[in-house]
């Protein structure tokens, strides 16, 4: 995984000499992912020429659905709350040079996990059952990612492989308990939980149409960014990205951290189950899986796992989700239609990564380069 | 007990040879991707593309053998462009095999909608039970062609590895790139080569998915083979005769949980669903040994350390 380890920001390798060098590194690293945005844009716009549509109303209509008015703009913001969460359940390993790729479960038991624990609660008071519902979500949700990351630190299982096959079981272990153990007889056609009432779901912030979600998310996305950039413990974690035997060579824990990383990430997941669970639904079923995981993982390819680019990242897809529905209606789209133009973000925006280190403009400059 | 036992037993097996068929084709094409030092997980997507061109074509041609040909041809372009990527510098393979994953789920979802109602000709099976009076043996032993095929496929492969300059070749290639360069070998081209022709054989799996079993085309219809295919090939050891004894063996666990809705065990569907996958993972933990590379692994493969 020494390749994946590359896309992390190198380490304090600067050439003293050019002042401008840290502007040259951000400026490439802008340039590099707004060309694959760029060139996703016109494979894009061909096929949809090619079916006979139009990419202007494309455009338009993804940004009238996305952020042209205040109401679309708070949807926008809304769905983009539980993509900052699962796309750092991607970053926080991807630091440390490890792809994992299955925080869709870690979301669904995470949001289960919370649900059942906050049933015996119910009747007490909000203040106690939202904080127990979080602990509870994320604890659940950072177990399962742990798991993973706890199989490649001390067997060697390949990390990637592992979490996806794990994604797998945590969906089948999801469907039996909500169809099972913990089903409330009265939901007949979508087997749900018992709900957590009315009374302790979240409501919005005040002044927005937007539940808490959103803010808790870009917290969670600064706290990240400060523990891996502004702390020692974030910066044994680079390091053990860019060079694993380096760093166990230093004497850094390196198994347990990535255990740390991976149990992280897997609670920012698990606390997005949670929010979905405490703020949309009130209850656990089927509408946790609706493949924020998997989108979560796009988002942090595209910011380069970096916690803070995150945020801009996340609030561009969640867009293209909410205008979804409006490109569905007006131009007869399948519903497939994002995720094609996802795939082609991701495909280019990983072969962007040849460009990195090519353009003589972006390097630094001086005695001795 | 002993009755339902082997009762659950037969169907397993009559399962195992219904539903390998998959496992088997994706597993041979990952076995030559990875011989030759590069992984692809986006042959899900060459899975999924390969069964909506498999039953698309076969619907508008009326010829199911033509869809086969079709999905091979639709699995080797994406596996191609694939490769020629994963050949520019600094770009990772497993990351990409993700994207390609998605892309390919996507084509197929995107232009398979129309698809999702009409039904297409499907390819008939062979019968291997005509010495037998019981209907239900004959329907177990009523084997898919492209079964048939897919024993022979890993039979050349494994010829191919074995005796012939090619198969030396990619073999040399996913070793170790040191000798490749020092005999002058074209490693890109020849990763471009395998990961294209691996992809092909996955959009041949795609097929019988679409075209024998289950034999429709919708949106659920793979249950993530193409990915299990990654852990299936980590099991035969990068063997391809091997390959279809863990084919099988996947199959059968496949089959356990509608085995023993058979005999009337209806608890716990969703966790026998997911016995495949716990298979997968406990093959991964047995085969991983911390830090030590695994015996018969290609020394270039990136999921080795």
């Amino acid at each position: 995984m020494a390749d994946a380890a590359t896309m992390s920001t190198p380490i304090a390798v600067t050439a003293d000499t050019d002042r401008y060098w840290p502007l040259r590194r951000m400026a490439e690293a802008l340039a590099a992912p707004l060309l694959a945005l760029a060139a996703s844009a016109v494979l894009f716009s061909l096929l949809l020429l090619g079916l006979g549509q139009s990419p202007l109303e494309f455009l338009e209509l993804v940004w009238r659905g996305a952020f042209g008015s205040w109401f679309s703009l708070q949807n926008t913001l809304q769905r983009a709350a539980p993509l900052l969460l699962t796309a750092l359940c991607v970053a926080l390993p991807g630091q440390l040079g490890l792809v994992v790729i299955g925080g869709e479960a870690a979301v669904v038991l995470g949001g289960l996990a919370a649900t059942v624990v906050a049933l015996p609660f119910v009747n007490t008071s909000p203040a106690i059952v939202l904080p127990v519902m979080a602990l509870a979500g994320m604890a659940m949700g950072g177990l399962w990612i742990g798991i993973t990351g706890a199989l490649r630190a001390r067997l060697g299982v390949n990390e990637t492989i592992a979490s996806l096959v794990m994604a797998y079981i945590g969906l089948a272990l999801f469907n039996h308990l909500v169809e099972g153990v913990f089903r409330d007889p009265a939901s007949l056609n979508k087997p749900s939980t018992f709900g957590i009432g009315e009374d302790n779901m979240l409501g919005t912030v005040p002044g927005l149409d937007v539940h808490p979600g959103t803010p808790v998310g870009i917290l969670a996305c600064i706290l990240c960014w400060v523990l891996i950039y502004r702390t020692s413990l974030g910066f044994a974690g680079r390091v053990t990205g860019g060079n694993p035997r380096a760093a166990q060579l230093q004497g850094l824990p390196v198994g347990r951290l990535m255990i740390l990383a991976c149990v992280l990430g897997g609670a920012c997941a698990g606390l997005a189950g949670t929010i979905e669970v405490a703020a949309q639904h009130g209850r656990a079923n089927a509408s946790l899986a609706a493949g924020y995981g998997y989108t979560g993982i796009l988002i942090a390819f595209l910011a380069r796992f970096n916690p803070l680019a995150i945020m801009p990242m996340a609030v561009l897809l969640g867009g293209l989700g909410a205008a979804g529905g409006l490109l569905q209606r007006r131009m007869g789209l399948p519903d497939a239609t994002m995720q094609v133009l996802q795939g082609l973000i991701f495909v280019s925006i990983l072969a962007s990564e040849t460009f990195y280190g090519r353009i003589a403009w972006f390097q630094p400059r001086g005695a001795g380069k | 007990m002993i009755d339902s036992l082997a009762t659950v037993a037969f169907s397993m097996l009559a399962g195992s040879l219904r539903v390998s068929t998959p496992f088997l084709f994706v597993s041979l094409g990952e076995c030559l991707t990875e011989k030759s030092g590069r992984i692809n997980l986006g042959n899900e997507g060459a899975l999924v593309l390969g069964a909506m061109v498999a039953y698309a074509t076969s619907y508008e041609t009326g010829n199911p053998w033509l869809g086969v040909f079709a999905a091979a041809l639709a699995g080797l372009c994406l596996g191609a462009l694939h490769g020629a990527i994963c050949s520019l510098a600094r770009v990772n393979d497993v990351a990409m095999g993700i994207a390609f994953m998605l892309a390919g789920t996507g084509i197929a979802f995107f232009f398979g909608k129309p698809y999702v109602q009409p039904s297409a000709p499907l390819l008939p099976g062979i019968s291997f039970g005509f010495w037998s009076d019981s209907a239900q043996v004959k329907n177990a032993l009523l084997v898919s062609p492209l079964f048939l095929l897919g024993i022979a496929a890993a039979l050349a492969m494994h010829w191919c590895f074995k005796s012939t300059r090619a198969g030396l070749r990619i073999r040399i290639v996913g070793d170790s790139q040191d000798a490749a360069l020092a005999l002058g070998l074209p490693i890109d081209r020849t990763r471009f080569l395998a990961t294209a022709a691996g992809s092909a054989l996955a959009g041949i799996g795609g097929a019988f998915l679409s075209l024998y079993y289950p034999g429709s085309w919708n949106e659920g219809l793979s249950s993530g083979q193409g990915l299990m295919a990654v852990a299936l090939v980590v099991f035969a050891r990068w063997n391809p005769i091997n390959c279809l004894y863990a084919s099988l063996l996947f199959g059968a666990a496949g089959a356990l949980g509608p085995s023993l809705q058979t005999v009337g065990v209806t608890w716990g569907y969703y966790l026998f669903y997911a016995t495949p996958y716990v298979v997968t993972l406990a093959v991964l933990i047995v085969t991983a040994r911390g830090g030590t590379s695994l015996r018969g692994m290609p020394g270039q493969l990136s999921i080795g350390r």
